[in-house]
């Protein structure tokens, strides 16, 4: 992993200027590091071999007040500094990569990949508080404190420059080594800490299983037993690989023992002043500390570096084609040999399907479950593109229209409806935020949905409703818009007989004021509506390779 | 044990102070003996006169090495021990919490917040608390011998390393803390909002509402970063307190110390060690800042994990319990009352059922309505608040917990599938179970046709959640954990949620073939058809009623059953 990697200011330009104020203050911390050591060195001199007095040293005593303030300022700014920037490189990150996300569509997002982003937006960006408070200003110092150093301690006494010239390069070499030994060890020791925790995880998030089987009290045993493993393990690799970080640390402080050592003897013979002696030792382990403080860094600002490289990769990620013409209200609907190839799995779902879908019609399409009746919506909404055929709308190819406008077109009810939290009444304006309250209330009845009040507030993923009672509130939603197409998931599943009978009475009205109505189902009773049922069928190659299908196994 | 383990911890906690502290006095040993050695130097003394502080300043500089090699290696140990510890004390508590008592805790993202919590309470000893020890220690021996050389110097340094040591963490705690508090329901919002976004990505899109729920997650992160500031001002505020402490110390020790030599108190060459000391000293003392600012992070952490770990058992076992009852279990539940928490609502007040070996009953009713309660109690994980349950005629709070559920088992919605392989799964449920059982259960399940299918069979690893399984294919392992347990009784939670209408519709028909014989008490809010079960209640309102047309049990009142 770079110690710095500039794509981030690329996607996060307003961090540029905070960013610099961290390097331009870095260089500020260097100089007053230098100006310091020289007057600490030129008062101890003067007073010790010159016996000078307060009254003599009051310029120094004062110059050294003055610097001692900066450096206190400078401290302070410099935590504001990288707050700055880590704030606006978080927000920007943030919002690019969710836009990102939203553009490339639900089924892009699919599955864990939701969860993982929104884990990735809240704690994976906000690790890079640590990046930039700790590692980026340690990082900075290290590019310009030892150069400087190394040539005020040259100006003063050139052998304990040459000592420390000498060894210095060490530093970065051995750390190298060490972030080489060290970065196989961090990975190692981060993947047994995972391992541990989620194996610790797995056990409490099952433990009422557990109860249930009456198996919980052997867990406690197993779960000491695992970690004392991992420790045996994790510490035969430690000794190896501390190993290695010592003998870094050695290489700085003995070149300042030597620098100590060497100033000393050139004083004893006289060719030194002890002024030059005491600048070239206070400054030698300045030399050494930012780059031992980077190194120390790296791996607590790993984490943060590792989540924007995630985001700005999410945002690399070319969005899908997307054509420019507006869509028109559409009359016909025509799929011609549409297939659908998922990657990771052989067989196509949809396979060469071909259909004409009418205004006025209800159409159902029917077939097991992987025939591609999903998939098949999905492609109707640009969500999901056909590997193969294409689909026209009023004779003009969907792939050239503009995707905003064409969705405007659509009321859609998924298999899965997702509902905000909120009350129902706002989860059905989703489309319509000014529709007036009769409107609603209208919508809601021809879904069927009596049975809950719709001020009724619901939680985080349509909790406080049955399945059903969400599919109805999504359906409720798909109708307040009067749009011209309505694409429907399985939109009675979980109804009772008497409900479902009155929404499908609606999807009739629906069709015979000039809509066209799309269904997916697997339900005789809504089959049984249909002007036209159009089958699915499942794609020869993907049945065998369900059986092929390989496993990994996990190290364990 | 634990006592002895908690001896045997505290033992190496120390062994890794002792190296620290070591490894900080040479580290401060080394520079204020090479001042001592260049000052001395400047004397123009025999050369022989300087061998014992030159070996000196490279006993330092090896010795410092070497102590933070070892306290590096015993720190890490004993975190992994204190670890190991922690865990196995939190698990005992949440062992007798769960599932009703850590039921607020249900979603997946809490449940890895509270791990989280009780990982970082290792922290606590690893960040905060021995870095302070070190510090402390090596603060004493240093303030001493500075006092030794000049008692006003010594008396500087003191204060200067306690403004430092308390200055940075009063403010993370004065600031920080508050901040933290008000950061945790904000950041809450933040990952509501995005998984909003992330989730409804669809919806959003086509109902033309993406742009505003994008701005919903801005301003969300707007206001965590704005709370931030906050942190970030008292961080700045204690980098700047250290700064000014350790300044304070280096220009108050020059001043005393140039007029100690001028007075004559002070040796001249000792002023370099006066004045190089307290730098030394206090570049250690700046690494306790980023040791403060966990304090506030753990604090949260540990009040959460005692808020959970502190909560009241949501069962309470009898001092000495009647001996299990032996077949047929019939189960009667009379005037039944419960609720989660002590001062909360009762979910169910006055149900009543009446559910005789070898008959299956469907209980229907909407979300909330106390389903999955009743199946709380009957597993006796939950204490009725009034009303009795009995279990072949005794009172199942009169029975040791584990004995009801010897007898009673539960299929649930999202049955936990463990991360492991097919065979651990199903071995819960009987560990001795042979090969040929294990074969016997998927195939009752109706998994033995993809089972057989598998190159490494039984062997074959089911991912974190059963993620490499189907929705349908983790409830059908559920099904033949619960049939290799052999329980007489069968709780079936809402088995189908969250499947397809298609695959719901064969598993719940499955399932109900699969537990024939049994006793079954079958809780769905999904249509239940009246052939499939003996009667069906519905839960409203806290109690169950009969729905007509249900099957040969419906005629007959619960209170008029014979036993």
């Amino acid at each position: 992993m770079k110690p710095f990697d500039p794509r981030l200011l690329k996607h996060a330009r307003r961090a540029r200027l905070p960013v610099a104020a961290v390097a331009v203050l870095g260089a500020a911390a260097a100089g007053l590091i230098i100006v310091q050591a020289q007057l600490l060195a030129d008062g101890i001199a003067a007073a010790f071999t010159g016996g000078a007095t307060l009254g003599a040293l009051r310029g120094v005593l004062l110059a050294l007040a003055a610097v001692l303030a900066g450096r206190v300022a400078v401290a302070w700014a410099g935590e504001i500094a990288s707050y700055r920037a880590s704030a606006a490189v978080k927000a920007e990150l943030r919002r690019s990569f969710l836009a990102r996300a939203v553009e490339l569509g639900p089924r892009w997002l699919a599955g864990r990949r939701s969860a993982e982003l929104t884990a990735l937006a809240t704690e994976g960006v906000e690790a890079l508080d640590g990046y930039f408070a700790k590692y980026l200003p340690q990082l900075i110092l290290a590019a310009i404190v030892p150069v400087v150093v190394l040539v005020r301690v040259g100006l003063a006494d050139p052998l304990a420059a040459v000592t420390i010239a000498a060894t210095l390069p060490l530093v970065p070499v051995f750390g190298a080594l060490v972030g080489k030994m060290t970065g196989a060890y961090a990975e190692q020791r981060w993947r047994a800490l995972a391992v541990l925790s989620h194996h610790f995880l797995d056990v409490v998030s099952g433990l009422p299983t557990l109860k249930v089987f009456g198996r919980s009290k052997d867990q406690r045993a197993v779960i000491g037993r695992v970690t004392g493993e991992y420790r045996r393990a994790t510490m035969d690799t430690l000794r190896v690989a501390f190993l290695s970080s010592l003998v870094l640390e050695l290489v700085a402080t003995m070149s300042v023992a030597l620098v100590a050592v060497e100033v000393g003897l050139s004083l004893v013979y006289g060719h030194l002043g002890l002024r030059t002696g005491l600048l070239a030792l206070i400054l030698a382990p300045e030399a050494y500390l930012p780059l031992r403080q980077a190194a120390a860094q790296f791996h607590a600002s790993a984490d943060g570096l590792a989540a924007a490289a995630a985001a700005i990769e999410i945002i690399e990620t070319p969005p899908p084609p997307a054509g420019e013409r507006r869509a028109p209200a559409p009359r016909v609907i025509r799929a011609e040999a549409v297939s659908v190839v998922h990657p990771g799995r052989s067989g196509r779902a949809p396979a060469n399907f071909s259909a004409l879908f009418r205004a006025g019609e209800i159409s159902v399409l029917a077939g097991p479950s992987g025939s591609g009746k999903s998939t098949l919506v999905d492609v109707l909404l640009g969500f999901a593109q056909p590997s193969a055929g294409r689909v026209l709308v009023d004779g003009d190819d969907l792939a050239g229209l503009d995707c905003e406008t064409w969705r405007s077109q659509v009321g859609w009810v998924p298999q899965q409806p997702y509902l905000f939290p909120g009350t129902v009444a706002a989860n059905i304006r989703l489309g319509c935020p000014g529709a007036p309250d009769a409107a609603v209330a209208a919508a809601a009845r021809a879904a069927a949905l009596d049975d809950v009040p719709l001020g009724r507030l619901v939680t985080e993923r349509g909790g406080g409703l049955s399945s059903g009672q969400c599919r109805r509130v999504a359906l409720a939603r798909a109708l307040l818009p009067g749009r011209p197409v309505l694409l429907l998931d399985e939109p009675t599943a979980g109804l009772d007989p008497e409900a479902e009978d009155r929404v499908l009475d609606t999807l009739r009205a629906q069709a015979a004021a000039g809509r066209i109505v799309l269904i997916a189902a697997h339900h005789p009773r809504v089959i049984a509506v249909a002007d036209q049922v159009v089958r699915l069928t499942v794609d020869e190659v993907q049945a065998s390779a369900a059986q092929t299908a390989r496993y990994e196994e996990i190290p364990v | 044990m634990t006592t002895y383990s908690r001896a045997r911890d505290g033992r190496r906690l120390a062994l890794a102070g002792a190296a620290g502290t070591l490894a900080a006095l040479s580290s401060i040993g080394l520079l204020a003996t090479s001042a001592w050695l260049i000052s001395r130097s400047a004397q123009h003394p025999p050369v022989l006169y300087l061998m014992v502080p030159v070996a000196a300043v490279q006993a330092f500089g090896i010795g410092r090495s070497f102590f933070r090699y070892a306290e590096r290696l015993a720190g890490h140990d004993a975190a992994l021990r204190i670890l190991a510890r922690m865990r196995m004390s939190a698990y005992d508590r949440l062992e007798r919490l769960a599932p009703a008592g850590t039921a607020a805790f249900r979603s997946g993202d809490l449940i890895s917040r509270l791990v989280s919590d009780i990982d970082a309470t290792t922290d606590r000893w690893l960040r905060v608390r021995l870095p302070y020890a070190v510090a402390l220690a090596t603060g004493a021996v240093t303030v001493a011998v500075m006092a030794a050389l000049q008692p006003a110097s010594g008396l500087v340094l003191a204060l200067s390393l306690a403004a430092a040591a308390l200055g940075a963490p009063l403010l993370a705690d004065v600031i920080g803390y508050q901040a933290e508090r008000r950061l945790s329901p904000l950041r809450g919002e933040l990952a509501a909002a995005t998984s909003d976004l992330l989730n409804g990505a669809g919806e959003l899109s086509v109902f033309s509402s993406s742009a505003g729920a994008l701005r919903d997650v801005t301003a969300a992160g707007a206001a965590v970063t704005r709370v931030q500031a906050r942190s970030a001002y008292a961080r700045g505020l204690g980098m700047a307190v250290s700064t000014l402490a350790a300044g304070a110390a280096l220009w108050l020790c020059l001043a005393f110390g140039v007029e100690g030599v001028r007075s004559g108190a002070v040796p001249g060459v000792v002023l370099a060690v006066l004045v190089l000391t307290p730098l030394a000293a206090h570049e250690l003392f700046s690494g306790l800042g980023p040791a403060a600012q966990e304090i506030p992070r753990l604090r949260s952490s540990a009040a959460r994990v005692g808020d959970v770990l502190g909560r009241p058992d949501p069962v309470r076992e009898p001092a000495s319990p009647m001996p299990p009852p032996a077949a047929p279990y019939d189960i009667r539940v009379s005037g039944l009352a419960a609720r989660w928490e002590a001062d909360g609502p009762d979910v169910l007040s006055g149900a009543d059922l009446w559910l005789p070996a070898g008959h299956r009953i469907a209980v229907t009713g909407p979300s909330g309505s106390g389903k999955t309660t009743l199946a709380m109690v009957l597993l006796r994980f939950l204490d009725p608040s009034a009303g009795t349950v009995t279990l072949a005629g005794t009172d199942i709070t009169e029975l040791d917990s584990a004995a009801v559920r010897s007898v009673i088992g539960l299929c649930e919605q999202d049955a936990h599938i463990f991360d492991s392989t097919l065979r651990e799964n199903l071995r819960l449920a009987r560990p001795a179970a042979t090969d040929a059982e294990l074969r016997d259960a998927l195939s009752r399940a109706r998994l033995s046709d993809w089972a057989d299918t598998l190159p490494a069979g039984l062997d074959t690893p089911v991912g974190e959640h059963g993620a490499r399984l189907s929705g349908g294919q983790r409830q059908r392992l559920a099904l033949a954990r619960v049939l290799l347990a052999d329980f007489p009784v069968v709780i079936l939670d809402e088995p189908a949620e969250h499947l397809d209408e298609e695959t719901a519709d064969a598993l719940t028909g499955d399932l109900l073939a699969a537990t024939a014989g049994r006793t079954v008490l079958l809780i769905t809010h999904r249509p239940v058809p009246a052939a499939q079960v003996d009667q069906v209640l519905r839960l409203t309102g806290g109690r169950l009623a009969e729905v007509p047309s249900a099957g040969h049990l419906g005629t007959k009142r619960p209170d008029l059953q014979p036993f």
